[in-house]
């Protein structure tokens, strides 16, 4: 790789790459300690033209890279393996443009997502999709993974907000995708490109809508001595035709984290659940009588106590509560596993049980802190990695997890992506021929597959699909259908 | 033996329509599976096959050498109302599938334009919006996952059934608005909402230019109307220009909106409020225009661009059956134009950053001028690309770009 570098050192200069191994070792993992990978080579482009003049490069000497934004995934998806280089697009941070009459803003993949509502708000808007990493993560990651976000049960996820994309494919060729007024020049490839983790290319400038701040809002947080219960407050909100702008729930060993922490929001320590719900709108008229709708929901499903916030201090400490647990959760143990699914309301009560009694029988500590409006499941098991027992018990109750959302009629991911992590489970969600057929279009963006190679589509269990490679061609390094063969999970 | 014979033994006589006034062989598979076997024989027989929904908004008219209507996959699997979601085949009418809805309490946000028994795969395949998109976004926002049968007869799920889904790559969003290039859409997973409990349209007549400014006001205000329509005189079969406002949603959260109207607007003196009925037959009368006359195409842009966007129409091709919605930056357009102009316009669009879709046009129409056809850099090989991939032999009959 020393040549590589060098050859990458003239196109971003010398300090700008990475190959000292304590270097690249920060990059050896994400948000997620159960996978790590040392990439060969870091680089970290500083412009556009850097960045196509990179993957030019490797396209020419046919090497796989990975894009990566913050590293704050939580899916395994922005790690390079050996012979694989990391593109690095954090130093790809300028927010090129701030349209308030149109409401749009265009903006380089490695502008902090946080940052972006912050240059909207003195013209009354806001980037929408807000994960809980929003204070680190990038709008091109979150546009990778499709992020989505507390407000997203209102709002919607990041395919809902990004217009157009100009992208760079695997070759070096520029493609541009999508209209500023977000109607597609044909089908809607801006729609296909979101969510596919990097794996069609690199997004090097993102047109996305903004939203108007609103202008009433009022915060409630319910709390329950049941799970089951705050389960059920969810589904009569729902039933009632309400749409929060936010419905949260954590469980027991959750609050009690966050309220061990500096974050403590003043979560009832003794509730077995609480239920964060948020409601906003144009106005108090249009508010206020659905927040006293929501209370009189939430106290017929059997809340104790529903609280709202007196002011923007107190709704914020209650937010930050919300927003730091994955943080204050590292209190409770050497590592924490964040599990990201998705069922049906409905099922959330059944689910939640399912998932205490798999903790029990692996008798491990699973804490709970999840968008409840949208059925999207976080069991975050908190664990000893040195403790090769119980990493394999980790490994066991994950995967029960998993089939038991699915059983619910659910899904192994809403909001963190396939990446390394989920791989093992594309089969249980989708049939050979599907697979298949996603693997046949990642192949029109990138026919060898060298980005992002390894990720979303476990290629052994792919239906194949005729003609679309050159048999005869292989990738300079890493071949990418033995990076997929290999067992990702828990390779501490 | 013969197509016909083929397809009896493929299928059985249930499955055989009759033709229509062109003669082609209408066939109406009456299961998912039975749409992957006549499209995998079609693949292998050479046979090129046009897809119909109902017959109602596209003319069957493509030249092909079999015609595949879904009209027999009109049955609604699963409706959740405490979910609020639906799984739903793809020749199910919109008028029937939103009367089973409703008798639940549940309601699809989508009032495309077309007659009431267009299906709602014609609706997904075309991505055909109508006024609600204004409150609850284009058609892709309504689709939880769909299952598609590809060119060669291959089956392929995509999506899911639950609010938010990652896992794997998005070609729901493909299949929304790839007017059947990529695959025949067999089945449909929908989000939806709470039948609103409260309905309301306002109306305002005026000048374009006084209606404009008039949504920008509201627009400006914060209010977030289901629709925010501006309709022309002939379509809305008035003396002048129309605006028409459609709140709903709870009453509380109508009646604020109510309020708000009035304050953004100078009055709420200005706008007339219609009857439920009359609300309905504007709405109804509205949604057919655009089925009736010989092209429609719709145009996006950016919210200011919208004017000058209309002031373009006016001046290339009339603007006698118009309808737009300002905020969200979508035009639709209804009329007898040529091919030349069709394709004028289109350039003239693209060099606005403003794409044209061909909605409906009869086959000479659509194979001259396409569906879509003015790429940006470097998308039509990606679009041919998959094409070729969900479609190796070309069996489908789709006007995808033109000539």
């Amino acid at each position: 790789m020393t040549a590589l570098a060098e050859d990458l050192g003239g196109i971003v200069g010398a300090r700008h790459v990475r190959v000292a191994r304590a270097e690249r070792a920060t990059y050896a993992m994400d948000g997620l300690p159960t996978h790590r990978r040392l990439p060969d080579v870091v680089v970290l482009p500083g412009s556009r033209e850097e960045l196509i003049a990179i993957i030019r490069l490797l396209a020419a000497h046919r090497i796989p890279f990975v894009p990566r934004g913050a590293g704050t995934g939580l899916s395994g998806g922005a790690l390079a393996g050996a012979g694989a280089v990391l593109v690095v697009l954090t130093r790809l941070n300028r927010i090129v443009k701030v349209d308030p009459k149109n409401r749009l803003a265009i903006v380089e993949p490695g502008v902090v997502n946080a940052r972006l509502s912050a240059a909207a708000r003195p013209h009354g808007l806001h980037y929408a999709p807000d994960p809980s990493s929003q204070t680190a993560c990038t709008i091109g990651g979150n546009v990778a993974e499709n992020a989505g976000g507390p407000h997203c049960l209102k709002y919607g996820v990041t395919a809902n907000h990004v217009l157009a994309l100009e992208v760079v494919l695997a070759s070096g060729q520029t493609v541009e995708l999508g209209s500023p007024g977000g109607e597609p020049w044909g089908p809607d490839l801006v729609g296909l490109f979101v969510g596919s983790e990097g794996n069609f290319g690199v997004a090097t400038r993102i047109t996305v809508r903004l939203t108007p701040l609103p202008r009433a809002v009022r915060t409630l947080l319910a709390d329950f001595m049941a799970l089951r219960a705050a389960g059920e407050g969810v589904s009569a909100i729902i039933a009632a035709g309400i749409v929060p702008a936010a419905l949260e729930m954590m469980d027991q060993s959750c609050i009690q984290a966050v309220e061990d922490s500096v974050y403590a929001a003043g979560y009832p320590r003794d509730a077995a659940a609480v239920l964060l719900v948020e409601l906003d709108g144009r106005s108090d008229d249009a508010v206020v009588p659905e927040a006293d709708a929501v209370v009189a929901l939430l106290k017929q499903a059997g809340a104790r106590v529903v609280r709202t916030a007196a002011d923007e201090s107190e709704r914020e400490r209650l937010w930050q509560g919300r927003k730091k647990a994955f943080g204050a959760m590292g209190r409770l143990s050497r590592d924490l596993v964040v599990q990201d699914a998705v069922v049906p309301r409905s099922k959330l009560p059944d689910v939640l049980d399912t998932i205490a009694e798999i903790a029990r029988r692996h008798r491990l500590v699973v804490s709970n802190v999840f968008h409840a409006g949208d059925g999207n499941l976080h069991p975050n098991i908190s664990f000893d990695a040195t403790d090769a027992a119980v990493r394999a018990r980790v490994e066991e109750a994950s995967g029960e997890i998993m089939a038991a959302c699915i059983a619910a009629g659910g899904t192994i991911t809403g909001e963190h992506g396939i990446g390394l992590d989920k791989l093992r489970y594309m089969p249980l969600v989708f049939d050979a021929e599907s697979l298949g057929a996603m693997q046949a279009v990642r192949r029109v963006f990138d026919p060898e597959e060298r980005v992002n190679p390894g990720k979303v589509v476990p290629v052994h269990a792919c239906r194949e699909w005729s003609g679309r490679t050159d048999p005869g061609r292989k990738p300079g390094v890493d071949h990418p259908r033995a990076v997929a063969r290999g067992q990702p999970v828990l390779s501490l | 033996m013969n197509i016909l014979e083929k397809v009896r033994a493929l299928l059985g006589e249930g499955a055989l329509l009759e033709a229509g006034i062109d003669r082609v062989p209408r066939i109406a598979p009456g299961s998912p599976d039975a749409v992957a076997l006549l499209l995998g024989t079609a693949h292998q027989e050479g046979w090129r096959v046009r897809i119909e929904g109902a017959g109602t908004w596209l003319a069957s008219d493509a030249p092909a050498d079999l015609a595949l209507t879904t009209r027999r996959l009109d049955r609604i699997p699963a409706v959740e109302p405490q979910d609020l979601t639906a799984t739903v085949e793809a020749g199910i009418g919109l008028d029937q599938l939103r009367q089973q809805l409703a008798d639940r309490g549940a309601w699809l946000a989508v009032d495309p334009p077309g007659l009431a028994g267009r299906t709602l795969g014609s609706v997904v395949a075309t991505a055909t919006a109508g006024p609600l998109r204004q409150g609850f976004g284009p058609i892709k926002d309504h689709l939880l996952g769909v299952t598609f049968v590809t060119g060669d007869g291959r089956m392929v799920q995509s999506g899911g059934r639950v609010m938010k889904n990652v896992a794997g790559y998005d070609l729901t969003r493909l299949q929304a608005g790839g007017f059947g290039a990529f695959g025949v859409i067999v089945l449909v997973h929908l989000r939806l909402r709470t039948l609103p409990r409260a309905d309301v349209t306002y109306v305002l007549e005026g000048s374009r230019d006084d209606l404009t400014q008039v949504a920008e006001d509201i627009a400006a205000a914060g209010l977030t109307p289901a629709a925010l329509e501006l309709v022309s005189p002939a379509l809305a079969r008035r003396e002048r220009w129309v605006l028409a406002v459609r709140l709903a949603g709870s009453p509380q959260l109508v009646a604020a909106d109510e309020t708000g109207l009035g304050a953004a607007t100078g009055g709420g003196g200005r706008f007339t409020a219609l009857r439920a009925e009359e609300a309905h037959g504007f709405w109804m009368r509205l949604a057919e225009g655009f089925a009736v006359r010989p092209v429609t195409f719709r145009i996006g842009s950016v919210p200011t661009a919208s004017d000058e966007l209309l002031d373009l129409l006016q001046h290339q091709v009339g603007d006698e059956w118009v309808s737009a919605s300002p905020a969200a930056g979508v035009i639709r357009w209804s009329g007898e134009t040529s091919v030349d102009r069709l394709q004028r316009l289109r350039r003239t669009l693209a060099g606005l950053e403003a794409p044209l879709t061909l909605e409906r046009a009869a086959w000479p129409v659509r194979h001259a001028v396409g569906h879509f056809g003015a790429y940006r850099e470097g998308a039509g090989p990606l679009v041919a690309g998959l094409r070729r991939t969900f479609d190796p032999s070309g069996a489908l009959v789709v006007a995808t770009d033109g000539e």
